[in-house]
């Protein structure tokens, strides 16, 4: 067995009386891929974002690499630059050109050298064959071409696990196909240690080692992902699939 | 400074006046603003119509009213009316004259500004069901830009409330104007009166105009989400 | 209307405009030093200071500047502070513009998306990093508009240092109606005056506003 990257125990959350999470349990080892998958209203983004700290959880621990999370914003500050993060609304720093967006916090966060940073930088562009638009500002760049670069950006601070929430979901379709395929990339060249919240259910079975299914915040299916697209076990995971034309 | 300068208050009928002065000052500003808002309004729907001699004249009224600082409106129409156009009102109803006309200048902006943030579907949607002009404006976008504007309105409520401070200044016997007759009657006796008299009419501003802020705030920060 | 009156008054004009120029400047420089500062300190909820100066946005805020400055020039000296007229006024104007840039700086930090802060976080800033490199840059460009109108807005407001009696703009004209009862003319020159001023200003305000808004976010 490989090495232990991330453990969730009894995660619950709640939003005053309403539990928006019930008790969650996972593990992920280092070079799996799991996805989240789920009905909107599910739970899946609130999960995701309790993974680096953005969201708060009422019970429940959460271990990296075994060892146990103390909640406090200093801990989730430096374990941030470990556990990379993209979100749905590709959002880049609009005063920032595209290299100063990627440098930004392995530079002035990680206080790494500029050279060696901007090196960097400049590869990983080259990898998403982004790196014409080096001194370009985010406004002259298309959706798809702004998340590359958003994956880019968290990648270059060395994250031992990346976090993917529905990266696609605002995207135009002919935009979505360039980003899951760094995302294919980055796991079978990688062997990166990813989490992935996604709708797009060719994408996640081909790429999930792991899938959870969750409804109203709850874990249904806990499964390979050969498993659980073959043999979905419960009806509201077969009601889930063919409602996605699957 | 002596304690009992505080007397002075409710020496006479110092207070009851005072809070005369005050009333001056509101319906004054309250007047000003309900036609204002009435002239803005239409001000601000014309400003949105596409004849471009219109637009462009009403520009100019609206940035006449931001270059040209309040006092000198008031001044402007204390010092015309009567010289050049021998016309003798009372110096409030001049007042009210020169408030309603900034408020209106300001507030078709606000108009404007609000009908033209109201979503061009909403605008499509409404011709698609046959509504003519006027009913798109009555039904349609007029109700949704007052909502929008509603905090703007109340600012500038605010402000019109401020600017009634100056009103003393065309001889108008307002909260400031009482104020100073009270400092003067008793300078002798309280020297330290001019701090609290003027100290309470900074309390009875903050008074009306901070309620009013406030709540615009909220307003705002509702609509945002 | 007479032609003489007015350029006999124009060298008596041109030192109250000066005069209005410079109090006008000094006082937008020093208000927009203390809207940096106030909302700053408000921004990181310095405990007790930002409290206090909360408290003093909303009091400048909401209550008149002619009262503020009568209180400064009449009543301090009651209590043995004794300042000349001008201070009195850039004081004033001071302790009013500054409460409006710290509202429109605020405002500007709010305006800020959440997930841009998101966004700060996943890459492991703290909140200082967090401020210094999201919210402040982003926070600055969008309150600009609040900023010019803050600027226009003041600069209106040195008409009211007419009531202690400084001698700019509006202030040398009511002296000028008072001498020779020309009302005409002389608001002539004064409502002219203030465009002279105002114009300029609101077109290079206008012009910095785009510029800002296309330079820090692209073109």
């Amino acid at each position: 067995m490989t090495e232990e990257i991330l453990r969730v125990e009894n995660l619950n959350k709640y939003y005053g009386d309403w539990q928006a999470l019930h008790d969650i349990n996972l593990t992920l080892h280092k070079g799996e891929v799991l996805t989240l998958l789920g009905p909107s209203g599910s739970g899946k983004s609130t999960l995701i974002r309790c993974l680096n700290g953005l969201e708060t959880f009422s019970s429940g621990a959460i271990y990296f690499k075994g060892k146990k999370i103390d909640g406090s914003s200093k801990t989730w500050q430096a374990l941030r630059q470990k556990i990379g993060m993209v979100f749905q609304s590709y959002d880049l720093f609009p005063n920032l050109t595209v290299i100063e967006n990627i440098m930004l916090a392995p530079v002035k966060v990680q206080k790494r050298s500029e050279k060696e940073v901007r090196a960097e930088a400049i590869s990983l562009l080259k990898r998403v064959e982004l790196d014409e638009y080096v001194d370009i500002y985010p406004r002259e760049l298309s959706g798809g071409q702004k998340q590359r670069i958003a994956i880019v950006r968290a990648l270059a601070l060395h994250p031992e696990i990346m976090l993917f929430d529905e990266v696609t979901a605002s995207l135009d379709p002919e935009m979505v196909r360039g980003v899951l395929q760094i995302m294919a990339d980055l796991a079978k060249k990688d062997h990166m240690t990813m989490i992935i919240v996604t709708h797009e259910m060719n994408f996640a079975r081909q790429i999930a080692d792991q899938v959870l299914f969750l409804e109203d915040g709850k874990i249904l299916e806990n499964t390979s992902g050969k498993e659980f697209f073959a043999h979905p076990q419960t009806d509201r995971a077969r009601d889930f699939l063919t409602s996605m034309d699957f | 400074m002596e304690h009992s300068a505080i007397n002075v208050f409710f020496a006479g009928n110092n207070f009851a006046r005072i809070l005369q002065g005050l009333w001056t000052s509101v319906w004054i500003a309250a007047l000003s603003l309900l036609i204002g808002l009435v002239l803005g309004t239409l001000l601000g729907i014309l400003r949105t119509l596409p004849n471009k001699t219109i637009r462009f004249i009403l520009r100019a009224y609206l940035e006449f009213f931001r270059i040209v600082p309040t006092i000198v409106l008031l001044y402007l129409v204390y010092y015309i009316l009567p010289r050049s156009l021998h016309i003798n009102w009372p110096a409030s109803w001049m007042a009210v004259l020169a408030f309603s006309l900034w408020v209106s200048a300001e507030f078709s902006d606000i108009v404007r500004g609000a009908i033209e943030s109201v979503p061009v579907t909403q605008k499509e949607s409404g011709q698609a069901l046959g509504l003519s002009a006027s009913q798109l404006f009555r039904y349609v976008l007029l109700p949704q830009a007052m909502q929008l504007e509603l905090p703007a309105t109340i600012n500038l409520a605010t402000r019109v409330i401020k600017t009634t401070s100056l009103l003393m200044l065309i001889s108008i016997m307002d909260v400031i104007a009482i104020g100073q007759q009270i400092i003067e009657a008793n300078n002798q006796q309280y020297p330290s009166a001019v701090f609290w008299i003027y100290g309470l009419i900074f309390i009875l501003y903050f008074a009306i105009d901070y309620p009013l802020s406030l709540w615009a705030k909220r307003l705002a920060a509702k609509q945002k989400r | 209307m007479s032609w003489q009156i007015i350029t006999q008054s124009l060298p008596i004009f041109l030192k109250a405009f000066e005069l209005t120029l410079w109090l006008s400047c000094v006082g937008i420089v020093c208000s927009i030093l203390v809207g940096i500062i106030t909302s700053l300190v408000q921004y990181f909820k310095v405990p007790i200071l930002g409290r206090v100066l909360t408290v003093y946005v909303e009091l400048a805020r909401n209550t008149p500047l002619l009262i503020q400055l009568f209180f400064l020039y009449y009543a301090f000296p009651v209590i043995g502070l004794k300042m000349s007229a001008q201070v009195c006024g850039i004081i004033g104007l001071v302790f009013l513009g500054g409460a409006y840039m710290a509202e429109g700086f605020t405002g500007g930090f709010a305006g800020v998306s959440p997930s841009q802060i998101d966004d700060g976080k996943a890459l492991g800033m703290n909140d200082l990093q967090l401020a210094r490199y999201v919210v402040f840059p982003q926070g600055f460009a969008l309150s600009m508009p609040a900023l010019a109108a803050n600027i226009i807005f003041l600069i209106k407001e040195t008409s009211i240092f007419s009531v202690i009696a400084i001698p700019e703009l509006t202030n040398t004209a009511l002296d000028l109606i008072g001498m020779y009862y020309r009302s005409n003319e002389y608001l002539l020159v004064l409502v002219i005056a203030y465009a002279i001023i105002l114009v300029p200003v609101i077109l290079l305000l206008n012009f910095v506003e785009r510029k800002v808004r296309y330079g820090t976010f692209g073109n």
